[in-house]
Protein backbone atom coordinates (compact mmCIF):
# COMPACT_ATOMS: atom_id res chain seq x y z
CA UNK A 1 0.00 0.00 0.00
CA UNK A 2 2.48 2.49 -1.45
CA UNK A 3 1.74 5.94 -0.49
CA UNK A 4 2.24 7.03 -4.02
CA UNK A 5 -1.22 4.64 -5.19
CA UNK A 6 -3.33 6.51 -2.46
CA UNK A 7 -2.36 9.56 -3.99
CA UNK A 8 -3.22 8.56 -7.81
CA UNK A 9 -6.55 7.57 -6.71
CA UNK A 10 -6.92 10.89 -4.58
CA UNK A 11 -6.14 12.41 -8.55
CA UNK A 12 -8.56 9.96 -10.62
CA UNK A 13 -11.17 11.31 -7.45
CA UNK A 14 -10.96 14.43 -7.69
CA UNK A 15 -10.74 14.39 -11.57
CA UNK A 16 -13.73 13.02 -12.24
CA UNK A 17 -15.39 15.33 -9.36
CA UNK A 18 -14.16 18.33 -11.69
CA UNK A 19 -15.51 17.02 -15.09
CA UNK A 20 -18.71 15.64 -13.61
CA UNK A 21 -19.18 18.98 -11.72
CA UNK A 22 -18.42 21.63 -14.15
CA UNK A 23 -18.35 24.13 -11.69
CA UNK A 24 -15.11 26.15 -10.74
CA UNK A 25 -16.01 28.20 -7.38
CA UNK A 26 -13.77 27.38 -4.46
CA UNK A 27 -16.05 26.51 -2.03
CA UNK A 28 -17.29 23.49 -4.46
CA UNK A 29 -13.57 22.44 -5.60
CA UNK A 30 -12.92 22.76 -1.40
CA UNK A 31 -15.80 20.15 -1.02
CA UNK A 32 -14.32 18.14 -3.96
CA UNK A 33 -10.46 18.02 -2.87
CA UNK A 34 -12.26 16.74 0.98
CA UNK A 35 -14.46 14.60 -0.27
CA UNK A 36 -12.07 12.61 -2.51
CA UNK A 37 -9.27 13.13 0.87
CA UNK A 38 -11.66 11.28 2.71
CA UNK A 39 -12.69 8.63 0.41
CA UNK A 40 -9.02 7.97 -0.61
CA UNK A 41 -8.27 7.69 3.13
CA UNK A 42 -11.05 5.57 3.83
CA UNK A 43 -10.02 3.31 0.77
CA UNK A 44 -6.44 3.10 2.28
CA UNK A 45 -7.90 2.25 6.13
CA UNK A 46 -10.19 -0.57 4.34
CA UNK A 47 -6.89 -1.71 2.77
CA UNK A 48 -7.96 -1.52 -0.52
CA UNK A 49 -5.75 0.37 -2.56
CA UNK A 50 -3.37 -2.45 -4.27
CA UNK A 51 -2.31 -3.33 -7.57
CA UNK A 52 -5.96 -5.38 -7.80
CA UNK A 53 -8.79 -2.36 -6.14
CA UNK A 54 -6.72 0.71 -8.07
CA UNK A 55 -4.70 -1.24 -10.84
CA UNK A 56 -3.37 2.51 -12.41
CA UNK A 57 -0.47 0.71 -13.39
CA UNK A 58 -2.65 -1.00 -16.70
CA UNK A 59 -3.54 2.32 -17.41
CA UNK A 60 0.15 3.44 -18.89
CA UNK A 61 -0.17 1.19 -21.86
CA UNK A 62 -3.84 0.70 -21.97
CA UNK A 63 -4.19 3.08 -25.20
CA UNK A 64 -1.58 1.20 -26.96
CA UNK A 65 -4.06 -1.85 -26.26
CA UNK A 66 -7.40 0.04 -26.55
CA UNK A 67 -7.68 0.29 -30.87
CA UNK A 68 -7.04 -3.28 -31.37
CA UNK A 69 -9.44 -4.28 -28.81
CA UNK A 70 -12.28 -1.76 -30.46
CA UNK A 71 -11.41 -3.37 -33.73
CA UNK A 72 -12.08 -6.66 -32.53
CA UNK A 73 -14.59 -5.95 -30.51
CA UNK A 74 -16.08 -4.23 -34.37
CA UNK A 75 -15.54 -7.34 -36.28
CA UNK A 76 -16.93 -9.96 -33.76
CA UNK A 77 -20.65 -7.46 -33.60
CA UNK A 78 -20.90 -8.04 -37.53
CA UNK A 79 -20.03 -11.62 -36.68
CA UNK A 80 -22.62 -11.95 -34.18
CA UNK A 81 -25.63 -10.12 -35.99
CA UNK A 82 -24.83 -12.10 -38.93
CA UNK A 83 -25.08 -14.97 -36.42
CA UNK A 84 -28.67 -13.61 -35.23
CA UNK A 85 -30.02 -13.24 -38.25
CA UNK A 86 -29.38 -16.36 -39.76
CA UNK A 87 -31.27 -19.68 -39.06
CA UNK A 88 -30.56 -20.98 -35.55
CA UNK A 89 -29.81 -24.38 -37.08
CA UNK A 90 -26.52 -22.84 -38.63
CA UNK A 91 -25.18 -22.39 -35.10
CA UNK A 92 -22.16 -23.79 -33.34
CA UNK A 93 -21.61 -22.82 -29.86
CA UNK A 94 -18.48 -24.74 -28.04
CA UNK A 95 -16.99 -24.11 -24.97
CA UNK A 96 -13.50 -24.82 -23.93
CA UNK A 97 -10.46 -23.93 -21.73
CA UNK A 98 -8.15 -21.19 -22.95
CA UNK A 99 -4.70 -20.32 -21.25
CA UNK A 100 -4.25 -17.71 -19.25
CA UNK A 101 -0.56 -16.16 -18.48
CA UNK A 102 -0.95 -12.59 -16.74
CA UNK A 103 1.01 -12.44 -13.75
CA UNK A 104 -1.43 -10.60 -11.44
CA UNK A 105 -5.04 -10.52 -10.71
CA UNK A 106 -5.53 -7.53 -12.15
CA UNK A 107 -4.13 -8.47 -15.47
CA UNK A 108 -6.21 -11.94 -14.99
CA UNK A 109 -9.55 -9.67 -14.83
CA UNK A 110 -8.88 -7.38 -18.24
CA UNK A 111 -8.19 -10.15 -20.13
CA UNK A 112 -11.51 -12.22 -18.54
CA UNK A 113 -13.43 -8.78 -19.48
CA UNK A 114 -11.83 -8.58 -22.65
CA UNK A 115 -13.35 -11.53 -23.53
CA UNK A 116 -16.65 -10.93 -22.45
CA UNK A 117 -16.64 -7.41 -24.03
CA UNK A 118 -15.79 -9.16 -27.60
CA UNK A 119 -19.20 -10.30 -28.44
CA UNK A 120 -19.76 -13.84 -29.55
CA UNK A 121 -17.11 -15.12 -26.60
CA UNK A 122 -18.13 -15.08 -23.03
CA UNK A 123 -16.04 -16.00 -20.17
CA UNK A 124 -17.49 -18.46 -17.37
CA UNK A 125 -15.24 -19.29 -14.95
CA UNK A 126 -11.49 -17.24 -14.59
CA UNK A 127 -8.94 -19.13 -12.96
CA UNK A 128 -5.29 -18.41 -12.78
CA UNK A 129 -3.48 -19.32 -15.60
CA UNK A 130 -6.79 -20.71 -17.59
CA UNK A 131 -10.25 -19.01 -18.13
CA UNK A 132 -13.33 -21.45 -19.19
CA UNK A 133 -15.07 -19.61 -22.34
CA UNK A 134 -17.98 -20.18 -24.42
CA UNK A 135 -18.40 -18.77 -28.00
CA UNK A 136 -21.16 -18.61 -30.36
CA UNK A 137 -18.65 -19.70 -33.14
CA UNK A 138 -16.11 -22.85 -32.93
CA UNK A 139 -13.85 -20.67 -35.03
CA UNK A 140 -13.89 -17.77 -32.40
CA UNK A 141 -12.77 -20.12 -29.62
CA UNK A 142 -10.03 -21.41 -31.94
CA UNK A 143 -8.63 -18.13 -32.34
CA UNK A 144 -8.71 -17.46 -28.60
CA UNK A 145 -6.88 -20.50 -28.34
CA UNK A 146 -4.31 -19.06 -30.50
CA UNK A 147 -4.03 -16.39 -27.73
CA UNK A 148 -2.74 -13.09 -29.51
CA UNK A 149 -5.19 -11.49 -27.33
CA UNK A 150 -3.88 -13.40 -24.45
CA UNK A 151 0.02 -11.97 -25.61
CA UNK A 152 -1.14 -8.62 -25.81
CA UNK A 153 -3.11 -8.51 -22.18
CA UNK A 154 0.40 -9.74 -20.95
CA UNK A 155 2.16 -6.77 -22.88
CA UNK A 156 -0.04 -4.19 -21.06
CA UNK A 157 0.83 -5.97 -17.65
CA UNK A 158 4.30 -5.57 -18.40
CA UNK A 159 7.50 -7.28 -17.86
CA UNK A 160 7.95 -7.09 -14.35
CA UNK B 1 -22.78 22.30 -36.60
CA UNK B 2 -21.77 21.26 -39.88
CA UNK B 3 -23.41 19.29 -42.64
CA UNK B 4 -21.13 16.12 -42.22
CA UNK B 5 -21.22 15.66 -38.06
CA UNK B 6 -25.32 15.74 -38.73
CA UNK B 7 -25.19 12.77 -41.61
CA UNK B 8 -22.51 10.98 -39.84
CA UNK B 9 -24.09 11.12 -36.39
CA UNK B 10 -27.54 10.33 -37.74
CA UNK B 11 -25.54 7.10 -39.74
CA UNK B 12 -24.15 6.43 -35.98
CA UNK B 13 -27.85 6.78 -33.87
CA UNK B 14 -29.35 4.77 -36.36
CA UNK B 15 -26.77 2.27 -36.20
CA UNK B 16 -26.61 1.82 -32.21
CA UNK B 17 -30.30 1.74 -32.32
CA UNK B 18 -30.36 -0.92 -35.31
CA UNK B 19 -27.86 -2.79 -33.35
CA UNK B 20 -29.75 -2.59 -29.77
CA UNK B 21 -33.28 -4.02 -31.72
CA UNK B 22 -30.88 -6.68 -33.58
CA UNK B 23 -29.22 -8.03 -29.93
CA UNK B 24 -33.28 -7.81 -28.72
CA UNK B 25 -34.28 -10.07 -31.09
CA UNK B 26 -31.06 -12.37 -30.58
CA UNK B 27 -32.10 -12.87 -26.82
CA UNK B 28 -35.62 -14.14 -27.81
CA UNK B 29 -34.34 -16.17 -31.02
CA UNK B 30 -31.19 -18.03 -29.83
CA UNK B 31 -32.26 -21.26 -28.29
CA UNK B 32 -30.48 -21.30 -24.89
CA UNK B 33 -28.97 -19.25 -21.81
CA UNK B 34 -25.55 -19.33 -23.16
CA UNK B 35 -26.23 -18.23 -26.83
CA UNK B 36 -28.24 -15.53 -25.68
CA UNK B 37 -25.08 -14.26 -23.22
CA UNK B 38 -23.56 -13.06 -26.66
CA UNK B 39 -26.67 -11.43 -27.93
CA UNK B 40 -26.67 -9.35 -24.39
CA UNK B 41 -22.76 -8.82 -25.95
CA UNK B 42 -23.92 -6.57 -29.00
CA UNK B 43 -26.30 -4.51 -27.12
CA UNK B 44 -23.63 -3.58 -24.48
CA UNK B 45 -20.85 -2.72 -26.70
CA UNK B 46 -21.93 -2.21 -30.23
CA UNK B 47 -25.22 -0.26 -29.34
CA UNK B 48 -24.25 1.74 -26.41
CA UNK B 49 -21.28 2.56 -28.30
CA UNK B 50 -22.46 3.58 -31.54
CA UNK B 51 -25.15 5.48 -29.69
CA UNK B 52 -22.86 7.53 -27.81
CA UNK B 53 -20.35 8.38 -30.60
CA UNK B 54 -23.42 9.47 -32.21
CA UNK B 55 -24.52 11.65 -29.19
CA UNK B 56 -21.04 12.94 -29.11
CA UNK B 57 -20.71 13.93 -32.42
CA UNK B 58 -24.18 16.41 -31.73
CA UNK B 59 -22.20 18.02 -28.57
CA UNK B 60 -19.84 20.91 -28.68
CA UNK B 61 -16.98 19.39 -27.56
CA UNK B 62 -17.38 20.86 -24.14
CA UNK B 63 -18.32 18.86 -20.35
CA UNK B 64 -21.21 17.11 -22.24
CA UNK B 65 -19.03 15.11 -24.53
CA UNK B 66 -16.66 14.08 -21.61
CA UNK B 67 -19.76 12.55 -19.64
CA UNK B 68 -20.59 10.45 -22.71
CA UNK B 69 -17.32 9.17 -22.57
CA UNK B 70 -17.55 8.76 -18.67
CA UNK B 71 -20.79 6.84 -19.29
CA UNK B 72 -18.83 4.51 -22.35
CA UNK B 73 -16.20 3.63 -19.86
CA UNK B 74 -18.70 2.90 -17.08
CA UNK B 75 -20.51 0.51 -19.08
CA UNK B 76 -17.41 -0.97 -20.55
CA UNK B 77 -16.28 -1.66 -17.34
CA UNK B 78 -19.57 -2.51 -15.89
CA UNK B 79 -21.01 -4.61 -18.69
CA UNK B 80 -19.18 -7.46 -19.25
CA UNK B 81 -18.37 -7.98 -15.32
CA UNK B 82 -22.54 -8.39 -14.74
CA UNK B 83 -22.32 -10.99 -17.91
CA UNK B 84 -19.52 -12.91 -16.21
CA UNK B 85 -21.45 -12.96 -13.12
CA UNK B 86 -24.66 -14.10 -14.62
CA UNK B 87 -22.92 -16.51 -16.55
CA UNK B 88 -20.92 -18.16 -13.77
CA UNK B 89 -23.73 -18.41 -11.71
CA UNK B 90 -26.02 -20.56 -14.06
CA UNK B 91 -22.90 -22.50 -14.68
CA UNK B 92 -22.80 -23.06 -10.78
CA UNK B 93 -26.54 -23.25 -10.65
CA UNK B 94 -26.33 -26.35 -12.92
CA UNK B 95 -27.02 -25.14 -16.39
CA UNK B 96 -24.71 -27.20 -18.96
CA UNK B 97 -22.86 -25.29 -21.74
CA UNK B 98 -22.26 -28.46 -23.10
CA UNK B 99 -25.84 -29.76 -23.58
CA UNK B 100 -28.25 -27.16 -24.45
CA UNK B 101 -31.16 -28.76 -24.51
CA UNK B 102 -30.80 -29.38 -20.42
CA UNK B 103 -30.97 -24.95 -20.39
CA UNK B 104 -34.26 -24.91 -22.17
CA UNK B 105 -36.22 -26.24 -19.20
CA UNK B 106 -36.23 -24.84 -15.54
CA UNK B 107 -33.29 -25.48 -13.62
CA UNK B 108 -35.11 -27.34 -10.75
CA UNK B 109 -34.72 -24.62 -7.78
CA UNK B 110 -38.10 -23.30 -8.97
CA UNK B 111 -40.16 -23.72 -11.10
CA UNK B 112 -41.47 -20.85 -14.07
CA UNK B 113 -45.19 -20.55 -13.41
CA UNK B 114 -46.02 -20.42 -16.93
CA UNK C 1 -32.55 11.82 -35.49
CA UNK C 2 -33.12 11.31 -31.37
CA UNK C 3 -36.61 10.51 -32.16
CA UNK C 4 -36.15 7.95 -34.36
CA UNK C 5 -33.07 6.31 -32.05
CA UNK C 6 -35.36 6.51 -29.15
CA UNK C 7 -38.19 4.98 -31.09
CA UNK C 8 -35.76 2.06 -32.10
CA UNK C 9 -34.27 1.23 -28.44
CA UNK C 10 -37.48 1.14 -26.97
CA UNK C 11 -38.82 -1.12 -29.21
CA UNK C 12 -35.89 -3.37 -28.40
CA UNK C 13 -36.49 -2.98 -24.75
CA UNK C 14 -40.44 -4.22 -25.24
CA UNK C 15 -38.76 -6.94 -27.30
CA UNK C 16 -35.71 -7.77 -23.86
CA UNK C 17 -39.47 -8.10 -21.47
CA UNK C 18 -40.79 -10.56 -23.69
CA UNK C 19 -37.52 -12.79 -22.59
CA UNK C 20 -37.59 -11.45 -19.36
CA UNK C 21 -41.44 -13.08 -18.78
CA UNK C 22 -40.87 -16.44 -20.91
CA UNK C 23 -37.30 -16.99 -18.81
CA UNK C 24 -37.58 -19.88 -18.79
CA UNK C 25 -34.42 -20.33 -16.07
CA UNK C 26 -34.39 -17.36 -13.88
CA UNK C 27 -30.53 -16.71 -15.08
CA UNK C 28 -32.36 -15.55 -18.61
CA UNK C 29 -34.83 -13.42 -16.64
CA UNK C 30 -32.11 -11.85 -14.80
CA UNK C 31 -29.94 -11.37 -18.35
CA UNK C 32 -32.78 -9.90 -19.79
CA UNK C 33 -33.34 -7.52 -17.01
CA UNK C 34 -29.54 -6.42 -17.17
CA UNK C 35 -29.83 -5.65 -21.25
CA UNK C 36 -33.29 -3.85 -20.64
CA UNK C 37 -31.17 -1.83 -17.97
CA UNK C 38 -28.21 -0.84 -20.60
CA UNK C 39 -31.13 0.17 -23.01
CA UNK C 40 -32.33 2.07 -20.36
CA UNK C 41 -29.05 4.24 -19.54
CA UNK C 42 -28.58 4.73 -23.11
CA UNK C 43 -32.81 6.11 -23.76
CA UNK C 44 -32.19 8.44 -20.80
CA UNK C 45 -29.27 9.59 -22.21
CA UNK C 46 -31.30 9.77 -25.41
CA UNK C 47 -33.82 11.70 -23.85
CA UNK C 48 -31.32 14.55 -22.34
CA UNK C 49 -30.92 15.49 -26.24
CA UNK C 50 -34.36 15.29 -27.38
CA UNK C 51 -35.26 17.72 -24.62
CA UNK C 52 -32.25 19.85 -24.97
CA UNK C 53 -31.32 19.18 -21.10
CA UNK C 54 -27.73 17.55 -21.11
CA UNK C 55 -28.26 16.58 -16.86
CA UNK C 56 -29.89 14.03 -18.26
CA UNK C 57 -26.56 12.37 -18.70
CA UNK C 58 -25.75 12.45 -14.79
CA UNK C 59 -28.77 10.44 -14.34
CA UNK C 60 -28.24 7.89 -16.82
CA UNK C 61 -24.49 7.68 -15.73
CA UNK C 62 -26.27 6.87 -11.83
CA UNK C 63 -28.27 4.24 -13.30
CA UNK C 64 -25.46 2.21 -15.23
CA UNK C 65 -24.08 2.04 -11.99
CA UNK C 66 -27.18 1.28 -10.13
CA UNK C 67 -28.43 -1.80 -12.80
CA UNK C 68 -24.50 -3.30 -12.26
CA UNK C 69 -25.51 -3.03 -8.59
CA UNK C 70 -28.83 -4.47 -9.35
CA UNK C 71 -27.96 -7.59 -11.04
CA UNK C 72 -25.06 -8.70 -8.90
CA UNK C 73 -27.64 -8.33 -5.67
CA UNK C 74 -30.38 -10.57 -7.58
CA UNK C 75 -27.98 -13.13 -8.69
CA UNK C 76 -26.74 -13.01 -4.95
CA UNK C 77 -30.55 -13.15 -3.90
CA UNK C 78 -31.25 -15.89 -6.37
CA UNK C 79 -28.54 -17.89 -4.98
CA UNK C 80 -28.05 -17.30 -1.05
CA UNK C 81 -31.89 -16.29 -0.41
CA UNK C 82 -30.46 -13.46 1.01
CA UNK C 83 -28.13 -10.58 0.57
CA UNK C 84 -25.63 -10.46 3.50
CA UNK C 85 -25.16 -12.29 6.62
CA UNK C 86 -27.61 -15.73 7.43
CA UNK C 87 -30.23 -13.56 9.48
Amino acid sequence: MPPARTFSLFVVLFGAWLLLSGHWDPFLLGCGAVSAALVAALARRMGAIDGEGHPIQLAWRFPAYLPWLVWRIALANLAVVRAILSPVAALDPAAGWVDANQKTTAGLVAFANSITLTPGTVSLTALPGRIHVHALARGELEELKEGEMNGRVCAMEGRR
Amino acid sequence: MSAALDIASWVLLVGGALLMTIGALGLIRLPDFFTRLHAAGVVDTGGAGLLLLGMALQTGFDLVTVKLVLIGLVLALTAPTASHAVAHSALLGGLSPDDPSANRAGDGRDEAPD
Amino acid sequence: MFTVASLLVVAAMATTLVRAVRGPTPYDRILAVNVHGTMTVLLIALGGFLTDRPDFLDLSLVYALLNFVGTLAALRFFRHGHLGEEP
